[in-house]
């Protein structure tokens, strides 16, 4: 179905046309994120008590999740079986049940199509004939799966239950952050001007982080010198890396002329947006963690963040960050983690950049479908390492990519 | 009505947005007392009582460092802001303290001239008296949703 053909070099190049293809794009929708995939939904912190919900999405497709009257997770498709309309207009809330707007057609929290209304006319006139079978448009149901705290959902009957489709390494790297209860602090939205997928392969891309955010290096937050490493899943898809928290005394950045080391000692007036505490145990100061198609768990010092990348069109993605510390935080640990959101989202020290890195490709790339990114750091390999000078896990990506869209 | 006092409230205001919108950001941690806070938040996150900042500064150290990361770590395409804020309302809380409450508009111009309207809100604001410097600045921005990145203080 999609004429195209990948590069002959293989793992190595990513041509540019898959950012640009509306064709591409549509069949994305389907195959990867209606297709086999596990996909992040939201908190169980946001849905607190029984019968509330959130809103939220699975790649184009609006989804509302609910928490039934016995506690029960659900999620299924926010449209109406009549005509279409979403069924949930807010964002959040509470509700005894679900009504559609344009005509009253009513859902419970499972996603049931309840009543229709004026189904038998009124008075032996209008209505429906008795044969109609207006439940076979009803809104598609997903299967839904939790991993402390953090709700995932599947429109795919087939796809392995969650913990497996994750694997055994990078689930027990989300784990380790998903230690206790988690409490909602906020979230945000930003919007960046590029296709999808170069957001994910900009945080599955280790070897840019301490070269873009110069925040990282001048500040020896994180430098490709310091102790971490990567973990990527047996199939590519999912990765996780981390830094140590030893501060590096090494020079290989001035050594080598690196724009982000400067020339002059650069230190912060105040360093307490940097405190951290080491809350894990394990001395590693940041770890990203991925799960194919679009879900991003943070750790960064001691700010935590769960992002949902939700695409928007061939060139405009929204990333939802919704950062959370745990329900027994103390006062000293919450002012910690909402100094350390500094570091993070839209005005974040360490994460303005990566709109700006990737929208710069999408603009750059624009007259040249047929050219490819060259993606050879590390190799032409697919795999774990200690090393993050690498770009095994992009690789990774478009290898898991590719699967999906059969190319 | 204390008239001398809204003048000078006024000024401070247009002071802090022209500095900000004439690229003079190493005045801006000027604009606050020595402890004074700033903090971007959005209206969603306040209204559901969440205490999450886009942007937060406590003490003039935080805002110096803000100003110094833009100046010297942070990548970020060339840009402009033009701020538009609204007349205010004052309230007198004490001899030593002023609220201010007023509404802007942030237009953002980029280097090839492309314009959007980028931000709207409320500025929320503590001014110590006599000094007329903030002493708390919140910005409740309207939307949960920012372009691409928010360096410039709004």
């Amino acid at each position: 179905m999609l004429e195209r053909s990948w590069p002959a070099e293989g793992a190595t190049r990513v041509p540019y046309w898959v950012y640009q293809d509306e064709a591409i794009y549509r069949e994305e929708q389907a195959r990867i994120f209606r297709g086999d995939t596990w996909n992040y939904l939201c908190l169980e912190a946001e849905l607190p008590e029984p019968k509330s919900f959130v809103t939220t999405f699975v790649g184009d497709m609006p989804i509302v999740v609910t928490r039934d009257a016995s506690g029960a997770l659900h999620a299924w498709e926010n449209r109406c079986a009549h005509r279409g309309a979403l069924v949930c207009m807010q964002p959040r809330g509470t509700a005894e049940r679900f009504s559609c707007i344009y005509h009253n057609w009513t859902y419970d929290h499972e996603g049931n199509l309840t009543n229709v209304a004026f189904r038998r006319g009124i008075a032996g006139k209008g209505g429906m004939p008795a044969d109609a079978k207006p439940e076979s448009q009803a809104p598609k149901k997903l299967r839904v799966s939790s991993i402390n705290g953090l709700v995932f959902g599947t429109l795919s009957p087939k796809v392995p239950a969650l913990e497996t489709y994750i694997g055994t390494e990078v689930l027990a790297r989300m784990k380790r952050v998903l230690k206790k209860p988690l409490k909602l602090l906020g979230a945000y939205t930003q919007v960046l001007p590029n296709n999808w997928k170069l957001y994910m392969d900009n945080v599955k891309d280790t070897y840019h982080a301490s070269l873009l955010h110069l925040f990282f290096t001048r500040f020896r937050i994180n430098r490709l010198t310091q102790g971490g490493g990567i973990f990527v899943s047996p199939d590519g898809a999912h990765h996780c890396t981390y830094t140590e928290m030893i501060e590096d005394k090494g020079d290989a950045y001035e050594k080598d002329g690196m724009r982000s080391a400067g020339t002059e000692k650069f230190s912060l007036e105040d360093p307490e947006v940097l405190d951290q505490v080491d809350e894990f145990g394990d001395r590693v100061s940041i770890q990203i963690l991925s799960l194919f198609p679009g879900f991003v768990l943070h750790q960064i010092r001691n700010s935590l963040a769960a992002r949902q990348v939700v695409p928007k069109g061939i060139d405009r993605t929204e990333l939802h960050w919704t950062l959370f510390g745990f329900a027994d935080d103390d006062e000293a640990m919450t002012r910690r983690r909402l100094l350390q959101a500094n570091l993070v989202g839209p005005a974040g020290y360490i994460s303005m950049e990566d709109g700006a890195a990737t929208g710069f490709v999408q603009r750059g790339v624009a007259g040249s479908p047929e050219r490819a990114s060259v993606i050879e750091m590390g190799g032409s390999t697919i795999g774990s390492g200690d090393s993050r000078i690498t770009e095994t896990a992009v690789r990774g990506l478009w290898q898991t990519w590719r699967r999906y869209m059969q190319v | 009505m204390d008239v001398a006092l809204q003048l000078a409230v006024e000024q401070l205001h247009a002071r802090y947005a022209h500095a900000l919108d004439a690229d003079r950001l190493e005045e801006w941690p000027e604009f606050f007392t020595e402890k004074g806070r700033y903090r971007i938040a959005t209206a969603e996150n306040e209204a559901r009582g969440l205490p999450l900042p886009v942007l937060y500064a406590e003490g003039r150290a935080m805002l110096l460092d803000r100003i110094a990361s833009l100046r010297h770590a942070n990548i970020y395409e060339p840009q402009r802001y033009r701020h538009m804020a609204s007349s205010f309302l004052l309230e007198r809380v004490n001899d030593r303290v002023v609220q201010s409450t007023s509404n802007f508009l942030v237009v953002r111009i980029m280097q090839d001239g492309a314009t959007m309207l980028f931000a709207s809100g409320r500025y929320l604001d503590r001014i110590a008296l006599p000094e007329m410097k903030y002493e708390e600045r919140v910005v409740v921005c309207d939307s949960r949703r920012f372009d691409t990145l928010l360096a410039i203080p709004l």
